[in-house]
């Protein structure tokens, strides 16, 4: 499908399911990233949180997924994001790609892609950009 | 506020060693479902080494090594008042299991916005493999809510 990339073209959307305490005790353990504050909802209340919420390294990686799925990811060049809100227990996320524009890279033609997780509220948790070589 | 005389000091180095059971269990953790991340032969029949370290991955080599847990320490950030603010990659080489890939990061820069209510500190990082080669680079904005 990479083949024919047209500016406007919309990658097919990844639907997650609700995020749940077992999907970020395994984060937890797979990414490295052992803050409590994902975890542990005694941590999470003495930060002033009202629960344990999603890192943003795991909805980053679900974007990830969208990308791989959709070019081989031996062709992804740059991946940029910016955290905007917290992703809660509960939410499910939809990721959305989209190509903005052909660009130029190293010499190389790569795709521009807006890439975003938003929840089931229409909410926008993490928005950013990749760049993917067409080869 | 977060001392500026942090601004240019450099980590001490992560390892990492990618190992096949680590990569399937990240694989697991984020819902991958694609075998070339999980099934050396797929792996291969698509031109990695071994299973690839999926486009996120390598941020875990701070985390493991308790880098970043370390310059949070040194900064005086509490994880209570942490957010991960931008976070980027430029990707340069596959990054496989079997590699032993090195991130070294270094603080850009440390600023504030609203009267110092949020402190911003971005590190920039860059992974090699056991050949030296530059596999990634890694752009971080870390956000402290005062």
């Amino acid at each position: 499908m990479i083949e024919t990339v047209e500016t406007g073209q919309e990658l097919p959307p990844l639907t997650l399911k609700p995020v749940d305490r077992t999907t970020l005790a395994l984060f937890c353990g797979a990414s490295g990233d052992h803050n409590p504050i994902h975890i542990d909802i005694d941590f999470a209340r003495k930060a002033g949180m009202p629960d344990v919420f999603a890192h943003g390294m795991l909805g980053m990686a679900w974007m990830g997924r969208l990308l791989t799925r959709w070019a081989p990811q031996s062709r992804l060049r740059r991946f940029d994001v910016r955290f905007q809100g917290i992703t809660h227990l509960g939410n499910a996320i939809t990721v959305r790609g989209r190509v903005t524009g052909i660009v130029e890279l190293n010499g190389e033609r790569c795709a521009r892609v807006e890439v975003s997780n938003s929840n089931q509220y229409g909410q926008v948790k993490i928005a950013g950009e990749a760049l993917i070589a067409l080869g | 506020m977060i001392d500026r005389k942090w601004i240019g000091h450099v980590s001490a180095p992560s390892e990492l060693a990618l190992d096949r059971g680590r990569l399937r269990f990240f694989a697991e953790a984020i819902g991958e479902t694609d075998p070339v991340y999980t099934d050396v032969e797929v792996a291969q029949a698509a031109g990695y080494a071994d299973l690839p370290a999926p486009p996120t991955f390598l941020f875990a080599a701070e985390m493991d090594s308790g880098a970043v847990m370390q310059t949070l320490t040194d900064l005086g950030i509490p994880l209570a008042r942490l957010l991960h603010g931008e976070q980027g990659f430029t990707y340069h080489k596959p990054a496989c299991a079997g590699d032993v890939i090195t991130v070294v990061s270094r603080i850009a820069d440390i600023y504030d916005k609203k009267g110092g209510a949020l402190e911003f500190v971005v590190k920039q990082a860059e992974a090699r493999n056991q050949a030296g080669e530059l596999v990634a680079e890694l752009r971080t904005s870390f956000v402290c809510r005062n």
